[in-house]
């Protein structure tokens, strides 16, 4: 059970490091170093603020939910069929 | 058939939807009251959880707000995006783990405090009654517009329909009418969005047709010319301090609401809390990634198709004159040379647009059939209704479940209980109504609370009450009270009275953002300079720190 939580919080400490990095990092910090940067004909910053980040928000809750399906059954703590 | 007509066929027969998802999913005890019988499937929770959060102003003020904000306008698009992640990795799955009906069930046991439990209980009625005065004058305005009803008569229909279905079903009602609404909203934003895109650029799908036609180059080029900043221009608005501060305070409060939390309560296990969290920032990310697109589209078509035309040209467009009419568009030769003309200067454009024609007037300017209008009329009818639903069921539980079950008459009868719940929600309809009736005027300021508000108190509580066993009822109530307090002391003394915005120049929006983080050191501070909580509370925390045995949970 230690174990388990100790993966869980480092699962999340990476997920959320990720998060940060699309939302923070990339579309508001780098905001102006990203600009002259194109993907398709957008200024990169400002695809990551109105596009991207929120595609990777949705990848990281399905990445969390699918390895925390393989922890729970690792570590013996899934539910049962219900 | 004219729109009016249409309109009349489609709202007629999405409230014969809901009306008859209520009726079939009536519910005869609390648990079905409260949390539907947690039996909610997981993808259908992520859609109604979906449509609780997208409200009348998401759906139709939210694009043009970005219209006009430009890149600023992300702290919307991310903010109102980004606290699901935090929702699903930090507190969605062991919230449902404890498993009983409310926010401040959690918050009350886990700091073994009644003071505790109250505090929530208000804050959570606070919350949810800001919020819903909002969606009740959003459905006076849409039938208002569209039909050509009073908006007084508007809200009263909101509010009968509203009150049928919760009060039959509840929280399972409730559910299942959103689920419907979802597909109406969504359906309702989305043909019009593909429909322009398809028209401006070739290409259907707004995503793609925002990222590589060349429109948004053409628009910064325009938006030059007529001297306002480009329209990918970051920070021409706000600071870049202020504008991480709004984000982190928006994603945070959505984090804290809590009628987004109790949907979690709603799901058969932790695993489907997971998988509905990832179900609902999808069916969200449907819209919030299409508005920007919709956003700059609008705003591309409307300037290119007034700004430097003659006032008969303009004429000659039906759809600006429908919508001159109705006060939103506005155009006027002030200088006299018989050309209409945009400048950044309000004082000396010739062209006056409100924000909420972005969304409203795109059917008519795609020239889209009849019926489509028709349907956005009802989807911001669905998008109303839906959050109004569940911000209803959250002031009912807090106040019939926390109040007068836990700390009143805690030997009330099961059908004492539901009766209780069902007044409640019956008088917060009421008093919703009266404010969507007669709105006070600082709803927008209210709204800046209510997210400051819930990130500054619920979240870092609850965080704390997972993640760190030695947090101690002192500490969350000391948290509490120094988040709340600075948070509220900034905005009304920012909003109402004048004081400048002395912490860092940032807003009151984003000030939530401050006082969340003053919460989290206060309730950490505080609960190592003060005894460690009981040990059954520490074997509390322990064990909604694993999924097994969720089924299981008791009900208090």
């Amino acid at each position: 059970m230690r174990e388990y939580w100790k993966k869980n919080q480092i699962l999340i400490a990476v997920l959320l490091t990720i998060w940060a990095i699309v939302s923070f990092g990339f579309s508001i910090f780098g905001a102006r170093a990203l600009y002259s940067i194109k993907i398709g004909s957008l200024p990169m910053s400002f695809w990551w603020a109105q596009q991207g980040s929120m595609f990777v928000f949705v990848i990281l809750i399905f990445v969390y939910a699918r390895v925390m399906d393989k922890l729970d059954k690792k570590y013996g703590v899934e539910e049962g069929d219900e | 058939m004219s729109v009016e007509i249409w309109t009349y066929v489609l709202v007629g027969i999405t409230f014969a939807v809901y009306l008859y998802i209520g009726y079939y999913n009536r519910v005869r005890d609390t648990r079905g009251f409260y949390v539907a019988g947690q039996g909610v499937p997981a993808i259908a929770n992520g859609a109604a959880t979906g449509a609780d959060w997208m409200s009348a102003a998401s759906f139709i003020s939210m694009a043009g707000l970005i219209s006009f904000m430009g890149y600023d306008g992300t702290v919307y698009l991310m903010g109102w995006t980004g606290g699901y992640v935090l929702l699903a990795l930090l507190l969605a799955p062991y919230l449902r783990k404890f498993g009983k009906y409310t926010v401040p069930d959690f918050v009350g046991d886990r700091y073994y405090s009644s003071t505790a439990r109250l505090v929530a209980a208000i804050a959570a009625i606070f919350v949810s009654m800001t919020y819903v005065a909002g969606q009740m004058r959003g459905v006076g305005v849409v039938f208002s517009r569209f039909l050509g009803v009073p908006i007084t008569w508007g809200v009263v229909i909101g509010m009968c329909i509203v009150a049928f279905f919760a009060i039959l079903g509840g929280m399972k009602g409730i559910t299942w009418t959103q689920v419907a609404q979802y597909f109406v909203l969504i359906s309702a934003f989305m043909i019009p969005a593909v429909a322009l895109a398809w028209t401006l650029t070739g290409n259907p799908i707004p995503q793609l047709s925002f990222t590589f036609s060349d429109i948004v180059p053409r628009l910064n080029q325009i938006q030059v010319d007529l001297g306002f900043t480009e329209y990918t221009q970051p920070f021409s608005n706000k600071s870049m301090i202020d504008v991480f501060c709004i984000t982190l305070a928006l994603m945070v409060g959505t984090a804290g609401l809590p009628h987004i939390i109790v949907r979690f309560y709603t799901v058969r296990s932790v695993r489907a809390a997971r998988y509905s969290a990832f179900w609902a920032l999808f069916f969200i990310t449907l819209l919030y990634t299409t508005a920007p697109a919709l956003a700059a589209f609008a705003r591309y078509n409307l300037i290119n198709s007034i700004h430097g035309k003659t006032v008969t040209e303009i004429q000659e467009l039906d759809w600006a004159v429908s919508w001159e009419e109705t006060g939103l568009l506005g155009f006027e030769d002030k200088n006299g040379n018989g050309i209409i003309e945009m400048t950044p200067d309000t004082t000396t454009s010739e062209i006056k647009v409100d924000r909420d024609i972005i969304v409203l007037s795109t059917p008519e300017v795609a020239g889209l059939a009849p019926w489509v209008i028709a349907l956005v009329a009802a989807g911001g009818l669905a998008a109303a209704l839906s959050t109004a639903a569940g911000l209803l069921l959250v002031i009912s539980s807090s106040f019939a479940h926390d109040i007068y079950t836990r700390l009143i008459n805690p030997k009330a009868s099961e059908a004492k209980r539901l009766l209780v719940g069902r007044f409640t929600i019956l008088g917060g309809i009421i008093v919703a109504g009266y404010f969507g009736i007669n709105p006070p005027g600082f709803v927008a300021e209210v709204v800046a609370f209510a997210f400051g508000f819930a990130a500054a108190s619920f979240f870092p509580v609850i965080l704390l009450g997972i993640f760190d066993k030695r947090t101690n009822k002192e500490g969350a109530i000391a948290g509490m009270l120094v988040g709340l307090g600075f948070t509220g002391f900034y905005i009304i003394g920012n909003r109402f009275f004048g004081m400048p915005a002395f912490f860092f120049d940032i807003s009151a929006q984003g000030i939530g953002a401050v006082g969340m983080v003053f919460n989290l050191v206060t309730a950490f501070v505080v609960s190592r300079l003060t005894p460690p909580p009981p040990q059954e509370i520490q074997d509390m925390v322990e064990s909604i720190r694993s999924p097994k045995g969720a089924g299981q949970a008791t009900h208090a």
